[in-house]
């Protein structure tokens, strides 16, 4: 009998990888539940469904490591290992939040993390990760920068001058794809020249082609970390692209009627990546006792979080007024 | 003691600043090898090789982007945008990104970095390569807005400016690049947020920026000597943090005041400090706060229609002279 577990990947990681993964699930739940309950104000944007991205790169990444994400990244902050309550306390706008309430849900941002930040506008962090990994090369240090994004990113400037700029200086970076096959409303193939849309543009920035199945855990994480160790050695950026889905609607504002309900459902039923490793876990023989005392912890985490952000104090009025400049303030004039 | 010009200021600030710091790097287009198209930066590769001057793609917001992300890790990078008119192409970096990250992350991220750009007209390039933008940048909380008049302001802003903990764009006048001054000590440093004095007066206040600031000064020579008008000529130097203090005091002793700018008229940095002016000096105005721009249209090509946009030494004298004496 092939002793599977004890494959490239082995238990450890792999139960590492499926506490990450179902604390990036339930914490996405958890916020949804929150806006119905009209304790979370604005709009959010959630991630599940996509968990396997960030959680291998959760698990394949160092401290010191720097992160970027976009608007949806509140399971890739959480990948980092920031706190839950830090999660939860912004996107409720309370002072236990990561930014105290300055940012919200789509400026996520925890730099004793590496979380460099979430980005809103998109294609703009790609750019801006450039420069992270341009300084671990001018240091002469050796982390690697890993920049998200989704398949809309693909069709706008920054995107390319970005892989341009990344390539030619032979940057430490990995600039990954989460190709959830629509763009915001729209399917993205009908938007997009190319079938791959980050993939397909590789070869023009003289890049592997790269496709993975981002639902698969294990396949994400061998992916992740075959691209990590190739920047981390000087041998420059690689782009992935992973095909994913999100449960849910681009946010919350969208309810994702325009995807067809066959479509939807074999996604949810039959390619859901927390319900497809539970599976393998057991078929690979761990104990499920132990699976499931991983599920207690986290929803445990999960409510005691969710009990200390609310808990946690509104900000006040003069935190408008303070951190626009480095000396704490936002005076312009004497 | 010696004679430089400001394009060669720039040149000497830049190395001086990158000397001092392994953390200043410098970055942009065609300003290595080719020691950049205003010839502001020659010799900066030579010197510094390289890894500390990169010569990018045509790409401003990959060259802002990679600007601010070494930013945030503690380099201090200086960013060339040639033209100030290509701010265009990559605000979303400078208006959304580099403005508002420190912000955003309740301050858990420093950007220190400088954004200097060509500005303004002179040259006949036309409405896409002449335009003066102060006031874009002005306009954005987490900017700081420096405009240095001549070379030795230069080099004392920018030793400021590199060494500054936030963002700084940095505007340098195009029809400036060829201006003389004598320097005694060119390692010097000028505090970012303090007006400078070009001609003292007690008649009225001419507040200017750059070549606008020269040009104010020049016209209260003038005043001065064939009209018998003692005009103060204050140069900003900085729109933001801006020098507020000095402007009122020169306000208080004369009663007027004339802004001169050069970019269109609408939402000008003028109307800001006239506002400021009737807020905080009311009382003490003997009539109204003027502006003197260029009139609200893109800025034409020709010698003779260029040259009649951009306000003159002669526009300004005009100006005055109507306002105190009415004629």
């Amino acid at each position: 009998m092939v002793d599977k577990l004890n494959d490239d990947i082995g238990e450890e990681k792999r139960l590492q990888l499926w506490e990450m993964m179902l604390k990036l699930r339930l914490v996405e739940k958890k916020a949804y539940d929150l806006f119905l309950q009209n304790l979370i104000k604005g709009t959010s944007h959630l991630a599940l469904g996509q968990e396997a991205i960030a959680g291998a790169f959760g698990v394949a990444l160092k401290q010191g490591d720097y992160t970027f994400c976009t608007y949806r990244g509140h399971a890739h902050t959480l990948a980092r290992g920031s706190s839950i309550e830090g999660v939860l306390g912004e996107l409720m706008g309370r002072q236990c939040g990561l930014m105290k309430g300055k940012g919200g849900s789509m400026h996520l941002t925890d730099v004793d993390k590496g979380v460099m930040g979430s980005y809103a506008i998109i294609g703009a962090h790609l750019t801006i990760a450039n420069g992270t990994a341009l300084a671990s090369k001018y240091n002469k240090t050796n982390e690697v920068s890993v920049c998200f994004f989704g398949d809309g990113t693909t069709n706008i400037g920054a995107f390319h001058e970005a892989l341009n700029m990344a390539k030619i200086w032979n940057l430490p970076i990995v600039f990954v794809c989460e190709n959830n096959l629509y763009m915001e409303y729209t399917p993205i193939h009908e938007v997009t020249a190319v079938e791959h849309p980050a993939a397909d543009r590789a070869g023009a920035y003289d890049l592997d082609k790269i496709i993975v199945d981002g639902n698969d855990a294990d396949e994400m994480l061998r992916t992740a970390e075959k691209a990590i160790a190739k920047a981390r050695e000087g041998k420059g950026p690689s782009l992935i692209e992973a095909k994913t889905y999100r449960h849910s609607g681009h946010s919350r504002a969208d309810p994702g009627k325009y995807r067809p309900d066959e479509e939807v459902k074999d996604w949810m039923e039959n390619k859901d990546p927390i319900k497809n490793y539970r599976a393998k876990l057991l078929d690979f023989n761990i104990n499920e006792k132990i699976i499931s005392e991983i599920e207690e912890k986290i929803k445990d985490q999960v409510e005691k979080a969710t009990e200390i952000s609310m808990a946690s104090p509104i900000p006040e009025i003069k935190e408008i007024y303070t951190d626009v400049w480095a000396n704490g303030g936002s005076e312009w004039h004497n | 003691m010696a004679q430089l010009t400001y394009r060669a200021s720039v040149s000497l600030a830049i190395a001086q600043s990158m000397r001092k710091d392994q953390k200043v790097f410098f970055i942009g287009e065609d300003v290595g090898a080719a020691g950049g198209v205003f010839k502001a930066t020659v010799g900066l590769l030579e010197e510094f090789g390289k890894e500390r001057v990169m010569d990018a793609p045509i790409s401003e917001q990959a060259i802002l982007g990679a600007a601010m992300g070494a930013a945030m890790t503690g380099l201090r990078p200086i960013a060339e945008i040639m033209f100030s008119d290509f701010l265009a192409v990559c605000w979303d970096i400078v208006a959304n990104q580099i403005a508002k990250t420190r912000y955003m992350s309740d301050g858990q991220i420093n950007i220190p970095l400088v954004i200097r750009t060509a500005n303004g007209g002179g040259s006949k390039f036309g409405a896409q390569h002449s335009q003066s933008l102060e006031n874009w940048s002005m306009m954005i909380p987490g900017l700081k807005v420096v405009a240095p008049s001549c070379p030795s302001d230069v080099l004392g802003l920018m030793d400021s400016a590199v060494k500054d903990p936030d963002p700084v764009i940095f505007y340098e006048h195009k029809s400036l690049y060829a201006f003389k001054e004598e320097i005694e000590q060119t390692d010097i440093s000028i505090p970012i947020g303090e007006a400078n004095t070009l001609h003292e007066g007690k008649d009225i206040t001419i507040i200017g920026l750059a070549l606008m600031a020269q040009r104010a000064k020049e016209a209260a020579l003038i005043l001065k000597d064939k009209h018998d008008i003692n005009a103060k000529v204050i140069d900003l130097r900085s729109l933001v943090p801006l020098d507020l203090q000095t402007i009122k005091k020169s306000v208080i002793e004369t009663g007027h005041v004339l802004t001169v700018e050069e970019n269109p008229r609408l939402c000008g940095w003028g109307a800001e400090i006239s506002s400021l002016i009737s807020e905080h000096c009311f009382k003490n105005l003997k009539g109204p706060v003027t502006r003197v721009t260029t009139p609200h249209v893109p800025l034409p090509s020709a010698d003779i229609l260029e040259d009649n946009t951009i306000p003159s030494v002669e526009l300004i004298v005009n100006e005055v002279i109507k306002k105190l004496k009415g004629e």
